[in-house]
This record gives structure tokens, sequence and C-alpha cells, in this order.
């Protein structure tokens, strides 16, 4: 059986520099790779009236946007290296989805760029790549 | 951006008259007074038809909602009981396939509908309903709260099932397409569609009254209130806080702008959980007057005593103060739940019944406890609406009535806010789904908020009233003969769950 590497992409230039540290990886090892795009989303937030009707079709949009130009292009690329490529685009908290999809799809390693900002709010809150090392369940590599 | 600022330019243009009469003092409080009162309280008396009973004066629309919630919940077997615990497993998310996370989830449809719900009618109404009523109206108040989970139950459970998809991927539902297109379903179509015209009317004439007068009356009194009293010049001249509060409601609902909305939505469930503690501790201060309390509501709910037309009067007003409140089998509710997409409409009917047990028969009944521990539903000074609970608050922390004049001006614009949608939902269904007819009732709404503002408490709270159960007369019949509607779907939902069909997640 194949590994699985998954790779957490927003579109940013470390989210680019991981991929292509797993594209590499996934050459010599002929893995497949995920390429997943996680929307921020609580279902817990307030919502006005018209937020609540037009949340579908929001939706929708936010789907469509975010395929055609973060997971597309890069499955496509992948593709013609000829590396076996997935994308998948999903709503919720980002460290959590990744290990969701992880333990889903029984994936090896997780790749994911970071920001590499040092706010008052991460120091507070934590960062993505700081929760997700916390609580994957598979190797992570974090990439500058 | 051009709608926006044609909007703001006429709508200005509309106030120069009303800056124009302000010259002279109260000038334009009078006016409306004297010019929009009249007509109300035809309305009014055209509503509120009442039979006696005894000395009291029982109005047959409130008989009418306690009648359909008690009928509602025998037919269901006592849904609120039965379902209350999968119902909170529903808005936990326990229930939620996490493949549609992004859509509206039950929390938010259950947050936002209690947004419209809970604000007034939760301060201000339960004062009216004990210095009335004395304090036994809480009791029938709690117990209207209880049976009228099932109203709701009914109503979403059917807005969900009769909505429609417009072709750009939003909803529109609520009682106007329920009575529309599920009565046509029943061979009834002709009757449906004058029931629904007659509920979109009703429920434009209410969002421009309890959603909307009320609201900015009650809001501008307590702002009145801690700015000097009525003899200052801002008590004199009440509409421009009124015009201040247009302008607000204006710049969300016409000009689009969502963050002032978003601001005031995040804040009103932190206002509530503050106004809860601030009841918990009132109520812990005076612990030692709790069991009265009780014995003084029991009393009263039995008794009647002092009080215009004995138990029955009591009654109604404990009635009338919880349908307002929690709006159970008026339809408001429904419109919001009717937006929310799921494969079930059992489940937003199942969520929706927590709303009146949130509303009604937890924060009203605080409210009530406070004001009645605090020895204030005597009423002593003649207080009335918020004013009274603001005394009560204050008798124990007198710093109180600066927290609750926030809270109110908070809870009423939230409710401005809720009510104007479901409003624009019953115009654009009577004058079509387009934009121009949307922007011409929200600029009737944003004038309707200065002319409540002026008007004094008896004629909007009459108004409002008036209209808001005129809203009930179209939803309760077509909740009636949709009501095997309803039962096949609970039964074939309950079946599914029982057989794991439908599926827990976490």
């Amino acid at each position: 059986m194949t590994d699985t590497l998954l790779i957490g992409c927003d579109g940013s230039d470390s989210a680019k520099r991981a991929l292509e540290l797993a594209a590499a990886q996934a050459k010599v090892s002929h893995a497949k790779v995920i390429v997943a795009h996680i929307i921020e989303w609580s279902p817990y937030t307030f919502l006005t009236q018209e937020e609540i009707a037009e949340r579908h079709k929001r939706r929708q949009e936010e789907m469509t946007r975010a395929e055609a130009h973060i997971t597309a292009p890069i499955v496509d690329t992948l593709t013609q290296q000829g590396i076996q490529a997935e994308g998948i685009i999903q709503y919720g908290n980002i460290a959590k989805s990744l290990c969701a999809i992880s333990k889903d799809k029984q994936v090896k390693q997780i790749f994911i760029g970071r920001t590499g900002e040092d706010s008052i709010s991460d120091r507070l809150f934590g960062t993505v790549s700081n929760t997700l090392a916390q609580v994957s369940p598979v190797p992570v590599t974090v990439v500058p | 951006m051009t709608v926006l600022k044609s909007g703001l330019a006429s709508f200005f243009i509309w106030l120069l008259p009303l800056a124009l009469y302000a010259a002279e003092p109260s000038g334009i409080d009078q006016f409306i007074e004297q010019n929009i009162a009249p007509y109300t309280n035809q309305f009014v008396s055209f509503i509120f038809y009442a039979v006696n009973i005894g000395d009291a004066k029982f109005p047959l629309i409130v008989g009418w909602l306690a009648l359909a919630a008690a009928i509602f919940t025998v037919y269901f077997g006592f849904i609120q009981l039965r379902g209350f615990r999968h119902a909170v497993a529903l808005v936990s998310g326990k229930y939620s396939n996490p493949n549609d996370s992004g859509e509206v989830s039950h929390f938010q449809a259950l947050t936002t509908a209690l947004s419209g719900t809970v604000g007034l009618g939760n301060i201000a109404g339960v004062a009216v309903a004990i210095s009335i009523g004395g304090p036994g109206a809480t009791f029938w108040m709690i117990l209207v709260g209880f049976f009228s989970m099932a109203s709701k139950f009914v109503e979403c459970t059917l807005a969900v099932k009769y909505r429609t998809e417009n072709a750009d991927g939003t909803i529109s539902g609520g009682p106007m397409y329920t009575l529309s297109k599920g009565l046509a379903e029943k061979g009834m179509p002709t009757l449906g569609k004058f029931l629904a015209v007659f509920f979109s009317i009703c429920c434009v004439l209410g969002a421009l009254g309890a959603g909307n007068m009320f609201q900015s009356n009650q809001a501008t009194l307590q702002i009145v209130n801690i700015m000097g009293g009525s003899e200052s010049w801002i008590g004199q001249n009440r509409w421009v806080i009124g015009a201040i509060f247009a302008v607000l409601v204006g710049i969300v609902i016409i000009g689009g702008i969502k963050s002032i909305a978003k601001v005031t939505e995040k804040v009103v469930p932190v206002m509530a959980g503050i106004y809860l503690t601030a009841a918990a501790v009132v109520i812990f201060m005076n612990l030692e007057a709790v069991p009265a309390a009780f014995g003084l509501i029991i009393d009263g709910a039995f008794t009647g005593e002092g009080v215009v037309g004995g138990v029955i009067g009591v009654m109604i007003q404990g009635f009338k103060r919880a349908t307002f409140s929690n709006e159970a089998g008026i339809g408001s509710a429904a419109i919001a739940h009717s937006a929310v997409r799921t494969k079930e409409p059992m489940t937003e009917g199942l969520v929706s019944l927590l709303e009146p047990f949130i509303d009604t028969v937890i924060i009203c009944t605080m409210t009530a406890l406070v004001i009645v521990i605090t020895g204030l539903h005597a009423n002593p000074d003649g207080l009335g609406g918020v004013a009274l609970t603001s005394a009560a608050f204050e008798s124990s922390m007198p710093w109180f009535k600066y927290v609750l004049a926030v809270a109110v001006v908070l809870f009423a614009f939230s409710t401005m806010i809720s009510w104007s949608y479901y409003g624009s939902k019953a115009w654009t269904y009577l004058f079509g789904e387009n934009k121009a007819s949307d922007f011409i009732f929200k600029s009737i709404f944003c004038t309707f908020v200065v002319i409540g503002s002026a008007m004094s408490l008896g004629t909007v709270i009459d108004f409002s009233d008036a209209a808001i159960f005129a809203m009930s007369i179209a939803n309760i019949i077509g909740c009636y003969l949709l009501l095997s509607v309803v039962k096949k779907e609970a039964e074939s939902y309950f079946a599914r769950l029982k057989s794991g069909e439908i599926r827990r997640y976490k």
C-alpha cells in the first residue's frame, strides 16, 4: 500500500514551500498526496437573519472559489509531475480538521507552512502549527 | 453604493419636516399622539374583541393561542418533554454531519431566532404583567410558556417543510409559504393564498409595531430616564433619540453595513448573561424572601386578590405577556428557522421548542422573581414597563439602571433588526422579491422607529400587541389544517432515530 501525505494549503508562500517539500518526498516514495484547504468556521458564531438565509449560497461560492484558486491548480501541477493527488475542501477548525482527515485517510505525515508572525493574539491563543504539533496523530513537518 | 446614498438622502429629506416641528418643544410628540393614535386604537379594539367573564374581559385572541398550545401539546403527547433531550443534543451538534460543516448549525439558528424574541418582552413585558395582574401572573406566564413550546414546534417544522428555495440559492420561508403551499397540497389553494396574504399584512404591521415601535419606545424611555427624566429637554423631544436609532437601523438594514449588527449581536448574548447573573444575585441577596415570593405567586395565581377581574384577570395578564414575549403561535420565529438547511424539518421544529423554554420559563421567570422578591409588585410609585424592572434591580444594586439601560437599548436594537427581516420577508411576499420593494419597506421601517420613540406607551403597546396577535389568526389555522403533516414527519423521524438510520456523529 502506498503512503499518503497530507498538505495543508492556504495559498500562502510558506504553504507553497511546504508543498514543494512534500512533492519532492512523494516523488521518491511514490506516495499519494492529499491537498487540503480548510476554511475557518465555527458552528457557534453568531449569524444575523440575512446571513442565515444566504449561508448556503455563500458556502457554495466559497467552496467554488477555494477549489478554483487553491486546491485545483495544485492538484493539476502535482498530477503533471506524475504524483497521484486529491483535493479536499472543508469547513472547521484548521488543526482539528487536518487531524480528522489524517485519521480518516490513514495519512503518514502532515506538511504545513507557518506564517512566522509573532503577534500577541498568536501568543495567547496559539497558532495552527503549534496546535497541530500538539494534537496531531501523525508526524508534522512545519515549513518556514 | 448608489442605493445606499439615495436611501440615506431620501431618509434625511423625510426627517426635515420633523426637525422643523421640533423648533416648538414637544410639537412632534403631540402631533404624533393626536394624529396617529386614533387609527391604531380602532385596529386594537378589533383584534382584542373581548367577552366578559365575570368582571374580567377575556380577549378571544388570547384564548385562541392558549387553546392551540394546549391542543398541540396533547396531540403530540407532550413533545416538549419527550423531545427536550433530543433537542439539546441537536443544538450541541451531536447529530450534525461533519460534511455539512459550513452550513448554518442548529445552534446558530436557535441563537439568531432567540435574539429576535429575547428582548424587551422579558424585561418590560413581565413588569407590565405583574403591575396589572399581580405576582400570580407569573404562574400563568410560566404555564403558557411551557405549553407554547408545542406551538413553536409545529410552526417551525411546517416552515422548513414548505419553504421555497430561490434561484440564487437563498431561502424564503415562513407561515406565508406554509399556508400557500401546504394548504394547496390539501386541496385548499384559495384559502391558503388568502391566509398567506392576511398573515403577511399582519406580519408587516407586527414588524412595525411590536418589532419596532414598542422597542424604540421603551429604549427611548430608558435613555430619557438616565438622562434627566421626562422634564428635561431630551424628555420633551424624545424623537431625537428615535432619529438616532432610525439612522443606526437604516445603516444596518438599508446600507448593509453588517459590522454594527455584528457588534450588537455579539454583545446581546453577553448582555443576556449579565442580566441573568444580576437577577440571580438579587434573588440571592434576598434569599429569605424567596419562599414568601413563591407563596405570593401561587396564591395570586388562584385567588386573584386585589386584581381587576380576579383569577381570570391575573390569567389574562400572564397569558398575554407570555405570548408577546416568546411569540409562539405568531409565526415570526418560523421565518428565521425556515432558512436553515436541513434534510429533516423535524430537527428545526425540535430545536425551536427550546425557545419558549429559554425565553419564558427561564428569563421571564427571573425578571418576575426579582420584581416580586424586592416587593415592587405592589408598584407604589405607579411605574410601568422597564421603569418598574429597573426600580426592582436598583433596590439591591443602585447602579444597575445604567447596565439595564445598555441592555434595553441593545435588546431593542437586535429585536428591531430581526423584525425588519421578518417584515421585509412578508412585504416581499406581498409585493415581489426585488430590491426596490425591499427598500421601500425598510425605509418605512426606519420612519416608524422615530414615531415609536415619540408616542406614549399606552398607544404603542396596544398597537404592537394587536398587530402581533393578528398574525396568529392565520398562522394557527394553518397549523391546525396541517397537523397531520407534522404528525407524519414526527412519526417517521422518531422511527428512523430509533432504528439508527439517523445517526449520531459525536
